[in-house]
C-alpha cells in the first residue's frame, strides 16, 4: 500500500534532482562510454594490453593496494588510541586525521615531494639507508597512503565508539587475557569496518592524480600511473585511447563502488 | 584492595600505543602542512610577498574565486533538492539515486575533466557546433566551472542527507497539518534546523572547489594569466623550479584546509 505523501515538494525536487544529475554526471559519463564504444574490440584489446598501459595499471593497482593495506594497519592503531585512551592533545590529533582530506591534492603533491626528495626532511635519511623514495614507485605508495589513511580512521571510528565494554568484561571474567580478548573478541568486530575502509582508500587511490604526479617522476613504463597516462594520451590528441583507458578504469571503480555500498549497508545494519 | 580494570591495557602498552599514534600523525600528516609554510618562507618574507603580489598569481586567485563562486551555489541548490527528496519521501529507485549521487567519488578527477572534453572539446560531440558559433568552453572558464561542478557534486548532498535523515519529518508534518505550504515549511522549519550543517557543507564544497587540481588541469589548457587556477599556478611554478613562489601560493590553499579542519 502506498502511503499518501504529506509533505509537499516531491515533484519539484524529483524533477530538479534528476535533471541536474543527468546533465552533470550521467550524460557526460555516457559520452565517455560511447566514445570508447566507437572503437572495435580489437582496438580495445590493443590499447589495454599495450606494454605502457599494463605497466601503468600494475603500478596503479599495486601501489593502491599496498597503500590501502598500510593505511588499514596504521588506521587501526590510531583509531584505537583516539577512541580508547584519554590524553592531552587527543582532540588535536583527532582533527589532524582529516588533513589529507582537506589539503588540496596539488599542495600535498609538491610538499610530499619536497619532504621525500633525496635532500628533503625525511628523504635524506631514507637516502642514507639506500631507499629512493621520491621519483620511484615508493613515492607513489607514500602519496597514496597519505591520501587513503583518513578513510580507514573515519570508517572505523564510529564502530569502535559504539562497542560496549560488556563483551570484553564477559570475556575477561571467563579468564581471557587482554591480548586474547582483543584478538578473539574485539578485532573480529572491526573486520567489516576495516574492509570498508580498505575499499574506500583503494578506490580513492586508483583515481588519485594531483598528489602523485609530482612525487612519482612520471617515467613511462616505470613510475607512470593510469590517470597520468590518460592525460598523456590527451596531450598527444589520442582522444579515443584516452577514452578507452578511462572506461576501463571507471568500470573497475564502479564495481568497487557497488562493493563499498554493499559493505556500508551491512555495516549500518550491524551498527543498529 | 587494588582494583584492576579488565577492559584496558597495562600503562606500558597504553603509553607505547599513544606514542606510536602521535609519531604516525605528526610525521605523516602534520609535517607536510608544516613543510608548506617552511618552504614558502625559506627565502624570506619578501620573496613570499612578491610571489603573491604578481599578475599571474592575481589572475589565478581571481579565476579560482570565480569558479568556486559559480559551482558552489549550483551544488548547494542541488544538494538541498536531493536531500529534501531522499529524506522526506520513500520512492522506487531511491537507493539507486543515492548511489548515483556518490558516483563522482568513484570517478578519477582526470576522467571528470575528460568527459567534458568529449562533449565540448574540438573532437567532441558539440565541438563543431560550438566552433561554428565561436563559443569556447574547453580551455576556458566554462570548462573549468563544469569540471569543478562535477568533482564537488556529491559533497554538499552527502553532508546534508544524514543530518536531515536524523532530524526526521515530525516537525515538517506538523507544519503541514497547521496549513503551511512547501516553501514556508522549508524556510521556517527545515532551514533553521539544518543551518549549521548547511554552512559546513558549503565550506567543505568550497574548499574542494578551490583546491581541485586534476579535473581542472585537463580542461584548462594551462594558459598563463588566463586559465590557470591557483592549484594550476602552483604546479606551473613548481615545474619551473620556482619552489618558494610555488609554496607561497600553496599556503593560500593550505589555509583553506585549516579553515575546514577547525
Amino acid at each position: 500500500m502506498s502511503r499518501k505523501r504529506v509533505i509537499p515538494g516531491f515533484g519539484l525536487t524529483l524533477g530538479y534532482t534528476v535533471i541536474y544529475l543527468s546533465l552533470i554526471i550521467i550524460i557526460p559519463l555516457c559520452a565517455l562510454f560511447l566514445k570508447a564504444a566507437g572503437l572495435g574490440p580489437a582496438e580495445w584489446w590493443e590499447i589495454l594490453t599495450s606494454a605502457r598501459v599494463l605497466a601503468a595499471a600494475k603500478l596503479t593497482f599495486g601501489a593502491s593496494a599496498a597503500a590501502a593495506t598500510v593505511s588499514m594497519v596504521l588506521g587501526l592503531l590510531v583509531t584505537w588510541v583516539l577512541v580508547r585512551y584519554e590524553f592531552p592533545g587527543r582532540r588535536i590529533l583527532d582533527a589532524m586525521v582529516d588533513l589529507p582530506f582537506a589539503l588540496p591534492t596539488a599542495v600535498a603533491g609538491i610538499t610530499l615531494t619536497q619532504m621525500y626528495a633525496p635532500e628533503g626532511w625525511i628523504g635524506q635519511y631514507l637516502d642514507k639507508i639506500g631507499i629512493k623514495a621520491a621519483y620511484s614507485p615508493i613515492g607513489v605508495f607514500i602519496a597514496l597512503t597519505f591520501i587513503g589513511f583518513p578513510f580507514v580512521v573515519r570508517t572505523l571510528q564510529p564502530v569502535m565508539e559504539d562497542l560496549g565494554k560488556e563483551i570484553e568484561e564477559a570475556a575477561a571474567t571467563l579468564g581471557a587475557g587482554r591480548w586474547t580478548v582483543f584478538r578473539r573478541v574485539i578485532f573480529p568486530m572491526f573486520v567489516p569496518a576495516l574492509i570498508t575502509g580498505f575499499a574506500l582508500a583503494f578506490a580513492r587511490a586508483i583515481g588519485e592524480y594531483g598528489s602523485v604526479i609530482f612525487i612519482s617522476g612520471n617515467l613511462p613504463y616505470k613510475t607512470e600511473i593510469l590517470p597520468l597516462l590518460i592525460v598523456v594520451q590527451l596531450e598527444q590528441y589520442k582522444i579515443e585511447s584516452a577514452a578507452v583507458i578511462a572506461t576501463g578504469m571507471l568500470s573497475i571503480s564502479l564495481i568497487l563502488l557497488i562493493i563499498i555500498n554493499f559493505l556500508q549497508r551491512r555495516l549500518d545494519w550491524q551498527h543498529r | 584492595m587494588k582494583h584492576q580494570p579488565v577492559t584496558t591495557e597495562s600503562p606500558l602498552v597504553k603509553g607505547l600505543l599513544i606514542t606510536c599514534a602521535i609519531i604516525i600523525l605528526t610525521l605523516f600528516l602534520l609535517m607536510p602542512l608544516f613543510a608548506v609554510f617552511v618552504e614558502a618562507f625559506r627565502r624570506g618574507a619578501e620573496v613570499f610577498i612578491a610571489s603573491l603580489y604578481e599578475e599571474a598569481a592575481f589572475s589565478a586567485i581571481k579565476l579560482t574565486l570565480i569558479a568556486a563562486a559559480v559551482s558552489v551555489p549550483l551544488n548547494t541548490l542541488f544538494g538541498l533538492s536531493a536531500a529534501w527528496l531522499v529524506t522526506k519521501f520513500r520512492f522506487k529507485g531511491r537507493t539507486a539515486l543515492l548511489s548515483m549521487i556518490d558516483l563522482p567519488f568513484a570517478v578519477s578527477p582526470v576522467i571528470a575533466g575528460l568527459v567534458w572534453m568529449l562533449l565540448f572539446g574540438a573532437q567532441g560531440w558539440f565541438g563543431p557546433w560550438l566552433a561554428e558559433r565561436d563559443i569556447q568552453i574547453i580551455f576556458d572558464l566554462p570548462g573549468i566551472i563544469l569540471a569543478t561542478v562535477f568533482v564537488t557534486f556529491p559533497f554538499f548532498a552527502r553532508e546534508l542527507i544524514p543530518l536531515m535523515e536524523a532530524q526526521g519529518n515530525d516537525q515538517e508534518e506538523a507544519a503541514v497539518t497547521l496549513g503551511a505550504n512547501g516553501w514556508r515549511i522549508f524556510w521556517r522549519v527545515t532551514l533553521p534546523n539544518i543551518k549549521w550543517g548547511l554552512l559546513y557543507g558549503v565550506l567543505l564544497c568550497n574548499a574542494r572547489a578551490m583546491g581541485e587540481f586534476g579535473a581542472v588541469s585537463v580542461v584548462s589548457g594551462h594558459i598563463r594569466g588566463k586559465t590557470n587556477t591557483l592549484p594550476l599556478h602552483v604546479e606551473v611554478l613548481y615545474n619551473e623550479y620556482q619552489f618558494s613562489a610555488a609554496f607561497a601560493c600553496a599556503t593560500l590553499l593550505a589555509l583553506l584546509a585549516l579553515v575546514r579542519a577547525s
